[in-house]
């Protein structure tokens, strides 16, 4: 092996193991996600407290029984548009422990402003 | 001025404590210095709610028309009135729906100020895209101009999801590109162009592109409903004042878990609610939100 090739191999090396690093990480923070379907209906969610752990990640799936919904977590930053008929997803990782609300954001009718859920963050 | 003794007979006759200085805004004195610039006031009503019907209000029926009567109890009337939106109660029900705004139109038609301008609230138009609205008042966004100011109602209910929308925004930019940068400029608009509390979906989705828009104007006052409560808040220069309801009370903004109603006080009835007068006074340059509270007997 010539010295360019080591000076090579001594360069690349901590670059690999970064990179093996990383993958596992993404590898297990894949397996980590937990996968919740949340339906909606006029005018509430099922579940409508939904428990979550700190750092866990998690997957909504998000379906409606009759109409066009919204899905809205200002605390988390996520809202999706529910289509009757479809699943929305919303991925996020919660970052902080608590009760945080939810709400359907596209006026559904006399109980829209009723229809709230949330989350429960240990 | 003779607007302050308005008000205050306005008080003797409707029968209230007193009145209670907000704030103020800015920009009068260049209104003042401007030809055709006079003292004037408005009366703004909101969320009136009509056909809604439940614990929160037992008199839901009586509390339009009170207000009403109220305002028609003034010596000197206002210039105009403005609802910013929800006038009636949301219904599934097409017909049940023009019901309402035709009986809401009956009861306002008895107002003695000829000039009322109306816009929607999600309730009057967010299931059908303010098609039943229109039918009974018309574009759902206009301007229009009085004594030296320009006026624009926005439309931030029509779109079930709360949007003004890239069309009307464009509208908006278009019509601001017509003002002086100091042009005296009020929006009336239903929901809050600020993300005053999103959690309570509180907010406009696109409010901040209109608010962005404004931003260059310096005189630009926002007045709007929704919250069923008084709110004064500022982003940047812009003032906006929401206004209490005709139907009941809504909490302040997250201090409770949920924006349920605001149990009704046999004690103390009708309270939380009310309407407010906005005045401008050239003499000293002053432009003063008064409070009004509604009171128990129709006059």
């Amino acid at each position: 092996m010539s010295a360019n090739q080591q000076r090579r191999l001594i360069l690349l090396g901590p670059l690999v193991l970064g990179l093996s690093a990383l993958t596992t990480t993404f590898i297990h923070a894949q397996a980590q996600e937990r996968v919740i379907k949340v339906v909606a209906k006029r005018f509430d969610y099922t579940p409508g407290d939904i428990q979550l752990k700190k750092g866990v990640p998690v997957v909504l799936e998000l379906t409606s029984l009759d109409v066009m919904m919204g899905f809205n977590a200002p605390d988390f930053g996520v809202r999706s548009d529910i289509v009757p008929g479809t699943v929305s997803r919303v991925r996020f990782t919660p970052n902080k422990v608590g009760t945080f609300p939810f709400h359907c954001d596209i006026f559904c009718g006399s109980g829209h402003e009723q229809m709230t859920g949330v989350f429960s963050v240990t | 001025m003779s607007n302050s003794i308005n008000r205050r007979d306005f008080m003797k006759l409707a029968g209230l404590g007193g009145a209670v200085f907000v704030s103020g805004l800015t920009g009068w004195s260049i209104a003042a210095q401007q030809a055709g610039a006079h003292d004037f006031y408005f009366v703004q009503l909101s969320d009136s709610h009509w056909g809604f019907e439940g614990p929160p209000n037992p008199d839901a029926r009586g509390t339009l028309p009170k207000a009403v009567a109220a305002v028609n109890s003034l010596n000197v009337l206002p210039d105009f009135i403005v609802f910013t939106g929800d006038l009636t109660h949301t219904t599934d029900d097409p017909q049940e729906r023009r019901k309402r705004l035709s009986e809401f139109k009956q009861i306002v038609g008895k107002l003695k100020v000829p000039n009322v301008h109306f816009m929607p609230g999600e309730h009057d138009a967010s299931l059908d895209h303010g098609a039943a609205f229109q039918e009974f008042f018309g574009k759902t966004h206009y301007t229009f101009n009085h004594k030296g100011m320009h006026f624009i109602v926005l439309d931030n209910v029509s779109d079930p999801a709360g949007r003004i929308g890239d069309e009307q925004l464009a509208w908006l930019a278009a019509d601001l590109k017509q003002q002086p940068q100091d042009a005296r400029i009020v929006v009336f608009t239903h929901r809050p162009l600020f993300d005053l509390y999103p959690q309570w979906d509180w907010a406009t989705r696109d409010g901040a592109q209109a608010v962005d828009l404004l931003m260059p104007h310096s005189n630009v006052t926002v007045f709007y409903g929704h919250i069923h409560q008084e709110n004064h808040h500022m982003t940047g220069h812009i003032a906006h004042h929401s206004a209490k309801s005709l139907i009941y009370p809504l909490p302040a903004p997250g201090s409770q878990p949920k924006r349920a109603p605001v149990p009704w006080d046999p004690a103390h009835p009708y309270r939380g609610l009310g309407f407010r007068e906005v005045d401008a006074e050239k003499a000293n340059a002053e432009y003063k939100i008064t409070e009004f509270p509604v009171r128990g007997q129709q006059s």
